[in-house]
């Protein structure tokens, strides 16, 4: 009885508000006080972010700072002028899509300024089954094939690489074209030193806190913030430092 | 009457503020500090974020119905909440755990204090905030 008294109540109720509506006197101020909890809270939001940010970014280079032995990269596979005084240190995932768009950019600058830049590929496996392909890039490398291979690997990566899981059975026929002897190749993708190789690899990335892929460290130092125009202007101030 | 008005007004505010400030909690250890989310954390979010936009549809100008649209996703998000604190207090086994893959919602990545996490901040939030619309609800002039 009483819930319905109560259900018809708002019928009437609704217009009755109107007429108190109009002197708001005694109300507080409502959009106001709404208004200024807004902007509080943003502003709030924005200030943690960046000063949280920045206290990352710190950490995250003496962190590196502490840990260069783990940049050591003389088992990597390693491209350019081995006198080039300006050293990229690139942590990727074969199965990473931005590392796979980060590829031809950083090859790229390389070309722009030849002899003066060294690229070190290191591999790490934070996708389901990527072993299989990082062990086929170490195999292909004792073929002397390591770029062709990694490059027919990123131009058909959606094919074996499904939903960040890596197809073992699919990476063997993005091979086709490379020309590798894919009989040794199987054999080798077994071998201890490759085993020994992704292991390091992952332990330094540990060290240094690679989370992520593609992750680069120029000269020994990391990106303030990952993006390719962080990484191009990194690589342009170490070039204007070492070539002035 | 004004004065119930007023009083009712706030106390959906507050549930606003609260609902706001978890939300911005939520995307900043997800966004900023880069916690990945557990599966229960995207279902408490869902019944989270709605509530910042909402709410304030009920603010201006005050229309007490929308406590009645509010409390269902409040007590919904409550009872996720209840179950993870459980979760992460081992009170349920791990058998029972509905997430599989991702972070494990028995994890626990932040702590302070020794106790305060983020799967009890979230139902605090959600008790605070029912805690209120149901007093609204008594006070509102319908």
């Amino acid at each position: 009885m009483s819930r319905k008294s109560k259900r018809n109540q708002p019928i009437s109720a609704s217009q009755e508000p109107q007429v108190p509506e109009a002197p708001p006197a005694s109300r507080v101020n409502r959009s106001g006080i709404f208004v200024g909890a807004v902007i509080v809270l943003l502003l709030v939001f924005a200030g943690a972010a960046l000063f949280y940010k920045g206290e990352k970014a710190q950490t995250a280079q003496t962190t590196v700072a502490k840990n260069q032995p783990a940049l050591a990269s003389e088992q990597s596979p390693t491209f350019g002028n081995p006198d080039a005084k300006v050293h990229i240190v690139e942590f990727f995932d074969p199965a990473c899509e931005t590392c796979a768009a980060f590829f031809p950019h950083v090859k790229n600058m390389m070309l722009a300024n030849p002899d003066k830049i060294r690229l070190s590929l290191r591999h790490v496996t934070f996708h389901k089954g990527s072993e299989h392909a990082v062990k086929v890039l170490e195999a292909a490398r004792s073929q002397g094939k390591y770029l062709p291979t990694l490059e027919a690997l990123y131009a058909s990566q959606e094919q074996w690489a499904v939903n960040h899981e890596v197809r073992a059975d699919l990476v063997w026929s993005a091979l086709g074209r490379v020309g590798l002897d894919l009989e040794r190749l199987r054999k080798d993708i077994g071998g201890a030193d490759i085993a020994q190789r992704m292991e390091r690899d992952m332990a330094d990335a540990r060290a240094l806190g690679v989370t992520k892929t593609p992750e680069f460290f120029v000269n020994g130092r990391p990106l303030p913030k990952f993006g390719l125009e962080e990484l191009q202007s990194l690589v342009k101030a170490e070039l204007r430092g070492a070539y002035p | 009457m004004e004065r119930s008005s007023d009083s009712a007004w706030m106390l959906v505010f507050g549930c606003w503020a609260i609902a706001s400030v978890s939300t911005l909690g939520a995307l900043f250890f997800s966004e900023i500090m880069e916690l990945p989310p557990c599966v229960l954390c995207w279902y408490q979010r869902i019944f989270m974020f709605p509530l910042v936009l909402i709410l304030p549809l009920g603010l201006f100008p005050y229309d007490a119905k929308v406590i009645r649209y509010a409390l269902p996703l409040a007590l919904v998000g409550w009872v996720i909440s209840i179950f993870q604190v459980l979760l992460v207090a081992g009170l349920i086994p791990e058998g029972l755990k509905p997430c599989s893959q991702g972070v494990a919602c028995s994890e626990v990545q932040i702590q302070w204090l020794g106790f305060v996490n983020i799967p009890l901040l979230s139902f605090i939030a959600f008790s605070v905030m029912n805690a209120l619309l149901f007093v609204a609800r008594k006070r509102s002039p319908t």
